[in-house]
């Protein structure tokens, strides 16, 4: 799988057996490992009783339903039940305290981040006492090693879920509720997580990104993100800005530092920063993003983004503006 | 002969009978032919900087020899998802911003029976594209045609001019109106044309 995700261009790891923070090596060694070890041991027991049972010779000298032999199979039944109820009861205790210290509340110092879930992407913000300072991405969630992130769940449309399994587990995001949880990446990496509650046609093509990177890296990246736009400099990314707002595009998206300021589709500000297009669903390359811009229905059909009559010089200009947006 | 008929009489309850399980059989398949148009999702659909003059006509008449039948009505009249995608659309394109949830306040109510430029689908259509003066933007270009025609459908559901099983039944967030598929159908009347509607 993740040869497949390489070779295809897709950066992250996506494996509930390869956690990186506390919470899903919690899950992974307080739940996964005694629960896969008690079952294999179990199949284990289970095929053995029964190839004892189908090939034990029957002694000549045994009496069909003799008293003393029912009483014993009796006592060995009853045993396995009792002893299955006693380990499926201690699951049931590890599982709710596994679920408790995932949930407890991590230190002050945490990060937070708001994650708002529409059909089909992720809208990311960081927020700050200074709205001006607020950050909005969308797809790609950077966090610093080893500090907690407390993530806000919303929805603005209908019930996702927001799973990155190599950090923690899965929570819903509810129209008209707000749900957290927190997860803490210990490794540096890029980690992919997916919407985990059927949403609708592209509920397959909506995945994120999380980023974990050195807390240098990560304040320099936020800081960079606060900035607005760059100002076109030379004259095709100048026309490529027209094109931009002169067509359908700033009906659904912004832009900081021009007039385009639309919060129906994803924040472009610093678009050619970002590793995919469409929610995961395409490396960030100039070709994918023209095949995107022009058709989308033709690469995730269903998706709410109407397809774009672009004259092909316009294209590049826009293209080359886009790319500029780091 | 034994036949369960014995007269003319029964016969011809029994032939009627037949005809009217033939009418049921027919109009179920009706039922389920319309069913598939009012849940039909069309995902290709026109850029908004295809010429929108050419996608709506208010008359079908035309010069020269005839080149295509024209729909008049839009795609999505009898179309449940496309009324909703205009709903949503309604809200996210700003219409609300003006219009409010039908009440009007900005510009007018569009819940109830007046209207001033028509109450017809390519009417409106032409009222979103072209806009109206003192107020009305025109979306020509920054819309698609066909989200053009799927805010038509929603705003015709407002008033109740679309079937009841085609209007929106219920919002995805608070519900600040009695819902598009509960509305009475408001019969269209002509209004007069507002001193703030004519052209400077």
């Amino acid at each position: 799988m993740t040869l497949l995700q390489q070779a295809a261009g897709f950066p992250g790891a996506h494996s509930v057996l390869d956690p990186t923070g506390p919470q899903a090596a919690l899950i992974k060694e307080r739940l996964w490992d005694p629960m896969y070890g008690t079952a294999a041991v179990t199949f284990a027991l289970v095929l053995a009783a029964l190839f004892w049972a189908a090939f034990r010779r029957r002694r000549s000298s045994e009496v069909p339903d003799d008293p003393a032999r029912e009483r014993g199979m009796r006592v060995t039944v009853g045993l396995a039940t009792g002893l299955t109820i006693v380990v499926l009861f201690v699951f049931l205790v590890i599982d709710a305290k596994v679920g408790r210290a995932i949930t407890a509340t991590p230190g002050h110092d945490a990060l937070q981040i708001r994650v708002t879930g529409h059909q089909w992407w992720w809208e990311v913000q960081y927020r700050d006492s200074l709205p001006q300072r607020w950050v909005t991405t969308a797809n790609e969630i950077h966090v610093p090693v080893g500090r907690p992130a407390v993530v806000e769940l919303r929805s603005t449309d209908v019930i996702h879920s927001f799973w990155p399994p190599n950090l923690t587990a899965k929570r819903d995001l509810i129209p008209g509720k707000e749900n957290s949880l927190w997860l803490q990446a210990d490794r540096a990496g890029v980690y992919r997580g997916q919407c985990a509650e059927y949403c609708g046609h592209q509920h397959a093509k909506m995945a994120f990104l999380v980023v974990a990177q050195p807390v240098d890296s990560f304040a320099d990246w936020l800081t960079r993100q606060r900035d607005t736009a760059s100002t076109p400099t030379d004259s095709l990314t100048r026309r490529g800005q027209e094109v931009f707002l002169g067509s359908a595009c700033p009906m659904c998206h912004a832009i900081a530092g021009t007039p385009a300021g639309s919060r129906v589709g994803p924040d472009l500000t610093h678009l050619a920063s970002r590793r995919t297009i469409a929610a995961g669903t395409l490396p960030n390359t100039r070709g994918n993003l023209g095949g995107w811009i022009v058709n989308p229905q033709s690469i995730k059909p269903g998706a709410k983004m109407p397809p774009n009559n672009l004259d092909p010089d316009d294209l590049q200009a826009l293209l080359a503006y886009l790319e500029t947006l780091r | 002969m034994c036949l369960p008929f014995r007269n003319r009489e029964n016969l011809r309850r029994i032939r009627i009978r037949g005809s009217a399980r033939r009418l049921a059989l027919a109009s179920s398949l009706l039922l389920v032919l319309s069913a598939c148009e009012r849940e039909k999702r069309q995902f290709e659909t026109w850029p908004p900087s295809a010429a929108a003059s050419t996608a709506v006509r208010e008359v079908e008449l035309q010069p020269g020899p005839p080149t295509r039948s024209v729909d008049v009505r839009g795609p999505y009249a009898n179309n449940a998802f496309g009324v909703s995608e205009g709903k949503r659309l309604y809200n996210q394109m700003n219409c609300s911003g003006c219009h409010f949830q039908g009440g009007g306040g900005i510009g007018p109510a569009l819940m109830d029976a007046e209207w001033i430029y028509g109450s017809a689908p390519e009417n409106i259509f032409e009222t979103i594209v072209e806009g109206r003066p003192n107020g009305m933007p025109a979306f020509g270009g920054k819309l698609g045609t066909d989200q053009v025609w799927q805010l038509v459908a929603y705003v015709r559901s407002m008033s109740g001019l679309l079937p009841k099983d085609i209007a929106p039944g219920r919002n995805d967030d608070m519900q600040v109106r009695s819902q598009e598929q509960a509305t009475e159908k408001a019969l269209p009347q002509q209004s007069t044309l507002p001193p703030s509607g004519e052209r400077p």
